[in-house]
């Protein structure tokens, strides 16, 4: 349900106080959680404040009316809160201090101004995806305290019961504190070795999102979280890459499938469905990137797609060539597999597949259907259509998701009949 | 914050042939920036003797708690700022790069 309540504010009506609630909470519950995390120190103490905000609005808000300022409204409650929780624990004198030194300017900051309000957003980013925690872990703890998705939701998505992502929330916020690790953003050489980090959970969970069987919701949090975190650091070119790639590929989001589900490949869908405006901001971001990271150059591949009108159209060379660039940087079976299809559109189904051998002597491909499926392309486009089609069906036999599997066994109907 | 830094041998060491950093800098400048508090070397497992109390009945036996491949050869104690600072004492000893090496924080118990 967590894409819903992205609108503006619908109304300051009762009955849309829930719906005020939900708006007020993506932008507010991170703020309010990093605030009470820099200030407290305490993981756990700054999300229970921050969650007994939201219901205390759930409470208020129907009968008194949805307040001028809704995220300053939370975050006063929620800093009362802890006052009161600290005030309980007494030993914490020196947090109290700290806590009523909050200013009212600092417990109902305007949206997206102010260094703090920016710093604090990135501490957090970078204390989600310290490499010390496990990569499920910075998953998990990102989408809730970053991007305010509820826990249900959450575990939703990753399959679990919702008392186990607690659990697990809750095992993070623990480590953070025990295993030492500083809520801070790194600085110098350090902030170049971790941002990979940060930028490698950004595209997990994207990537979540866009497989055939997973949840667009995702994806939906990836673009935000990419663009947040670009809006934090415009000087950093490879986030701004990272962005320009998700919205390419968000742009197909609702061409990708046909009306019964079954995925399309990039050749059978309809560009005229594809985002034009998502489209616009990844070749402005683009525009911005001048270095050649591995993000740069899958979003100048990205590119090449989303700006042609078909396949056939599209300039291959230039792809096959960023292909060439990538797989010097970042050496992959899949890399090289892709290189070979990019080689194969640009210079001819002969190159793809010598190419194709190669990725295959280079190993790791054994066993990977998509490797079966674009040999079948490539001999399907030499001419022998029935051991393409022969070839489709062994690839469908061996993919995991039913979309992907209909899709593959429908090119060896078409090759075959 | 105090990390036992348990110094480890590792199946698989860095193949990189540059030259290992020198123990003996490492500890002079970790020593000197007072992130270093003190560590040593110890003997090989086949000098450890385990010592349990069963029951009321001292049980010594010889030998180290779990024979492993990777073994326990040293230790340092580390007093740091965090986490990080603490991996970065860490990434230049030699044996991070000929071992592993293990950030223990001390349980922060009550008195």
């Amino acid at each position: 349900m967590f894409t819903s309540p992205r609108r503006p504010m619908p109304t300051q009506a009762p009955a849309g106080a829930a719906a005020a609630v939900a708006a007020a909470s993506v932008e507010a519950y991170p703020r309010i959680v990093a605030t009470l995390i820099r200030v407290t120190g305490d993981w756990s103490l700054a999300e229970d404040c921050a969650q007994e905000s939201l219901t205390a609005a759930l409470e208020r808000w129907p009968a008194d009316g949805v307040p001028a300022n809704p995220g300053g409204w939370l975050m006063t409650v929620a800093r009362n809160r802890a006052i009161d929780v600290l005030r309980r624990a007494t030993v914490e004198r020196r947090k109290l201090h700290d806590l009523a030194l909050l200013t009212p300017d600092e417990a109902s900051p305007e949206p997206e101004v102010g260094q703090d309000v920016v710093d604090d957003r990135l501490r957090l980013i970078f204390t989600c995806c310290h490499p010390a925690l496990a990569i499920e872990a910075r998953v998990a703890l990102t989408l809730r305290t970053v991007c305010g998705v509820p826990t249900a939701d959450i575990a939703r998505l990753l399959l679990v019961s919702e008392s186990t992502m607690t659990r697990r929330l809750t095992r993070a916020r623990t480590r953070i504190t025990q295993a030492g690790i500083p809520y801070r953003v790194p600085s110098g050489p350090a902030l170049t070795e971790r941002l990979p980090g940060v930028l490698a959970v950004l595209y997990l969970l994207f990537t979540r999102g866009y497989v055939a069987d997973g949840e667009p919701a995702f994806a939906d949090e990836a673009v935000r979280l990419a663009r947040l975190l670009d809006r934090l650091m415009p000087e950093q070119s490879e986030v701004a890459a990272l962005l320009a790639l998700f919205l390419f590929h968000h742009s197909r989001r609702d061409a990708r499938r046909d009306a019964a589900g079954t995925l399309l490949t990039l050749h059978r869908q309809d560009r005229d469905r594809w985002d034009r405006a998502a489209i616009a901001e990844g070749l402005a971001t683009l525009d911005r990137v001048r270095h050649d990271g591995p993000y740069a150059w899958q979003a100048r591949i990205a590119a090449c797609h989303a700006t042609a009108v078909s396949v056939d159209d599209t300039d291959w060379p230039t792809i096959a060539r960023a292909y060439d660039a990538l797989a010097d940087l970042r050496p992959s079976p899949v890399i090289a597999l892709n290189r070979a299809v990019a080689h194969g559109y640009a210079y001819g189904p002969a190159v793809g597949l010598a190419l194709l051998d190669a990725a295959r002597a280079g190993g790791g491909l054994g066993g990977y259907p998509l490797a079966v499926a674009v040999e079948a392309d490539l001999v399907a486009r030499q001419g022998d259509r029935l051991r393409a089609a022969s070839l489709f069906r062994e690839a469908a036999a061996a993919v995991a998701s039913t979309a992907e599997r209909r899709a593959l066994l429908g090119r060896a109907d078409e090759l075959a009949g | 914050m105090k990390f036992m830094m348990f110094v480890c041998s590792d199946a698989e060491p860095d193949t990189d042939p540059t030259e290992l950093p020198d123990i003996h800098k490492w500890v002079a400048e970790n020593d000197s920036r007072g992130r270093r508090l003190t560590g040593d070397a110890l003997a090989p497992t086949s000098a450890a003797t385990t010592v349990r109390v069963r029951g009321g009945e001292l049980l010594v036996s010889e030998g180290p708690f779990a024979e492993t491949a990777e073994v326990i050869v040293g230790f340092d104690l580390l007093d740091c700022a965090d986490l990080d600072e603490a991996i970065e004492v860490a990434r230049t000893h030699p044996m991070a790069r000929e071992g592993r090496l293990e950030l223990r924080p001390f349980a922060d118990l009550p008195d």
